[in-house]
């Protein structure tokens, strides 16, 4: 018998087979018993065991509720994607700067009411870490691990330049002034720099702040992004360009390696000092030891303000993760519980022990600070609560604002352009791109009446 | 009559599973893109008409000019580069010689690495400080360096390209990496020189011709329509690049030296959620390539000559 005939439809028979026996797969686990919520989260590695600690926590303390970690990646996009297509997850983790985006096309559900029903209020919390998700006078996500930053040195450069590893920058001019010192040459080129403001290049679009300015003007609803003190501060951008050269700068810059590994120019001791966020001692930890061990040789300080505006001191930005209930997702009630177990005591200190950054809950059990592995993560706990504490602007456009600031910045590092040239046209351009969005948002309340 | 109408069913039956496919997949978004494009969308909520607000914003849009004049540049320096090099390289593989199987494979391989791990990769080779080309380029500058010194007293530092952090150096270093892919219209190419007969090249033997004016009089001619096809099919993919610049030079730095038209496309989609502008900017590329094609069509009749008309 020709075997080469049966093979065809044995195929297809076993693909049906499989059609229909995965079809049956979820029907089987959807039996009475707890409710399954879908959980998104980002994070992997250590971070993603840390949340999957307080999954699994949240699971063993009830039996009502069952919440399924799926770990995806480029999350806000494909929520974004889900949530149109009618099929979200329960609860997705976004970061801090999607809130008013998602909130202006309703794609996540204001939590009010849940957080009235839990006691969750803004006391609960370091007030910029609930701000963050606070949108049009509704609450549309709660904060999961949080962020902060501040200026990281290495002590080692610093004693083999002759200078005092104790004594670190207070005013942004002794910055300047270290950071000459720090420098060393080999060949003509720059071979170790003290500080560069394009380094790690995560805030560029931020360094008005550090003297005073900001983008967004809440009041007026308008772009402030050439207000002076933000010239000012890409003013001081540009004289790291004038004083090094813009083609030896990205010369040197070019050598770095990736951001995780031990060619980090911080971690590789090219770059002396750096402005750097709480997660910053993981990869010290992982990739440094020499920093470490024996003694202890980087520290992590308030980043410097401006010698005439002592009134700037303390400045550091804070961002962080979020959790949010999409629009469209089957069990929102059962979502929250889970979340406000995240936001308690007991969950975010699992959360931010595991992920080793500081909570963003005003109160941290007794034990806290003394397991914490990172030897200064009392000041990233303790900048945020400063007055001078900056988030990026809560407005819709703002990845298309940020996307401007960061070309702006860019060009002025390269001497393309002045402060003002590129500060001008981001005010022009986003300034249009403003009108238009406030328009359609405006438009749309209006059709929603 | 019967049978022949069952006929038509079964084969309406087999298409079906394209038909159904294409129509569900490829003609419904092409014609909801349309409409899209005329609308204010931002794909969570339902599509607001607008009428030509999409295009009449993208033609004051700097960025949408700067990232398709990028990509305008970058198509006039990838397509001639490749093509040059991809003819090049079919002639010399086309030469009998032994092992001539194995330099096939040798050159045709590199175009099958995927764009994620090979921006990765050149990412390592352009690295300004590290890569191999200004290992081998530095130490020339600086010997420069040095003899300027020497001979005029003028003291610079001279440094090899910024290939990933140089606005001016940013789109060749790109140029140079389209290179690594030539092996696809290589191999096009090489189907197209063995196809040329013989007796036309045993003929201009018969009259003395050289070697510059056989390929010049016999083979390119007779390419002439391969060619045109990778010519065309090189304008579609070089205004269509994305995916090794999307990960080399994030947000197109060094100051927007590589935003290509197919990123702003896509953070306007997917990043600034207007959907609606992103669709109108599709609709614009396609009439650009489709100019394109038919500048190169027309252009190319007098020169392109097909075998047997």
């Amino acid at each position: 018998m020709d075997l080469s005939k049966l093979g065809l439809p044995a195929l297809a028979l076993a693909v049906v087979w499989a059609a229909i026996k995965s079809e049956q797969i979820p029907v089987s686990t959807v039996a009475p018993g707890p409710v399954h919520i879908t959980y998104w989260e980002k994070w992997t590695e250590f971070e993603g065991d840390a949340i999957k600690a307080v999954v699994d926590s949240y699971n063993r303390k009830q039996n009502k509720i069952h919440v399924d970690l799926l770990s995806v990646s480029d999350i806000e996009k494909k929520t974004l994607l889900a949530v149109s297509g009618g099929n979200p997850p329960d609860v997705a983790g976004l970061y801090g700067p999607n809130v008013a985006q998602y909130a202006d096309d309703n794609a996540i559900l204001p939590l009010d009411d849940f957080c009235r029903d839990y006691h969750i209020a803004r006391d609960n919390y370091i007030p910029v870490y609930y701000d963050i998700g606070y949108y049009n006078s509704h609450v549309y996500s709660l904060p999961s691990a949080p962020a902060s930053t501040a200026l990281h040195y290495n002590k080692k450069m610093f004693r083999e330049a002759g200078l005092d590893p104790e004594k670190y920058p207070q005013t942004i001019e002794e910055l300047d002034s270290l950071a000459d010192r720090l420098v060393t040459r080999n060949n003509g080129h720059i071979d170790k720099s003290g500080f560069m403001p394009a380094e790690p290049g995560w805030w560029n679009w931020g360094w008005g702040y550090i003297y005073g300015g900001k983008l967004w003007d809440a009041k007026s609803g308008t772009i402030t992004a050439n207000a002076p003190e933000n010239v000012r501060a890409f003013n001081w951008v540009r004289s790291y360009t004038d004083k090094y050269g813009a083609s030896e700068l990205s010369t040197f810059k070019s050598g770095f390696g990736n951001f995780s590994s031990p060619q980090n120019a911080f971690l590789s001791g090219k770059v002396a000092m750096e402005l750097q966020g709480v997660w910053m001692y993981n990869f010290i930890d992982q990739y440094a030891p020499d920093l470490e061990k024996p003694t202890l040789n980087w520290a992590a300080v308030p980043f410097p303000h401006p010698a005439d505006r002592p009134d700037l001191a303390n400045t550091t930005f804070a961002d962080e993760d979020v959790l949010v209930i999409p629009r469209g997702a089957k069990h929102p009630k059962e979502a929250f519980d889970f979340i406000a177990y995240v936001e308690s005591t007991e969950g975010m200190e699992l959360l931010c022990l595991g992920q080793r950054k500081h909570s963003p809950l005003a109160q941290v059990s007794a034990g806290f600070y003394s397991k914490h592995p990172n030897p200064y993560v009392k000041l990233f706990a303790d900048l945020p609560k400063s007055p001078n504490v900056i988030s990026p602007p809560k407005i819709g456009i703002w990845p298309e604002y940020q996307a401007e600031m960061t070309a702006a910045f860019e060009q002025v590092a390269l001497g393309k352009k002045t402060a003002k040239e590129a500060l001008d046209y981001v005010q022009n351009r986003v300034g249009m791109i403003n009108d238009d969005y406030q328009a359609q948002l405006k438009a749309r309340r209006e059709a929603g009446k | 009559m019967k049978a022949s109408r069952r006929e038509t069913l079964t084969a309406l039956l087999f298409v079906s599973p394209w038909a159904i496919g294409f129509t569900v997949f490829l003609l419904y978004p092409l014609l909801a893109s349309v409409y899209y494009s005329f609308c204010n969308y931002s794909v969570l909520k339902p599509p607001v008409w607008v009428g030509l607000a999409n295009y009449h914003n993208l033609i004051r849009d700097d960025v949408f000019q700067t990232s398709l004049k990028n990509t305008l540049v970058y198509a006039a320096m990838a397509l001639p580069t490749g093509m040059a090099i991809a003819i090049g390289l079919a002639m010399m593989l086309n030469a009998k010689v032994r092992g001539q199987t194995l330099y096939r494979t040798i050159f045709y391989v590199p175009s099958l690495v995927p764009g994620v791990p090979l921006a990765v990769l050149w990412l390592w080779v352009f690295n300004g400080k590290q890569g191999i080309i200004n290992a081998v380029l530095q130490p020339w500058f600086d010997g420069l360096s040095r003899l300027l010194l020497h001979l005029f007293h003028i003291h610079v530092v001279l440094n090899a390209p910024q290939w990933l952090s140089d606005a001016a150096w940013a789109k060749p270093a790109l140029v140079l990496m389209s290179v690594w892919g030539a092996g696809n219209a290589m191999l096009i190419y090489l189907a197209g020189l063995q196809d040329v007969p013989q007796q036309l090249y045993e003929a201009a033997d018969l009259d003395g011709a050289s070697w510059f004016s056989k390929t010049w009089n016999v083979t390119l001619p007779m390419l002439s329509p391969v060619i045109l096809f990778n010519g065309v099919m090189g304008i579609i993919g070089a205004l269509q690049v994305f995916t090794i610049p999307y990960i080399m030079f994030p947000g197109g730095s060094p100051a927007r030296s590589t935003y290509f038209y197919a990123m702003y496309l896509y953070d306007n989609a997917f990043l600034y959620l207007k959907m609606g502008y992103a669709c109108a900017m599709g609709w614009i590329m396609f009439v650009i390539t489709v100019v394109l094609t038919l500048i190169a069509l027309k252009l190319s009749s007098r020169h392109v000559h097909y075998g047997g008309s």
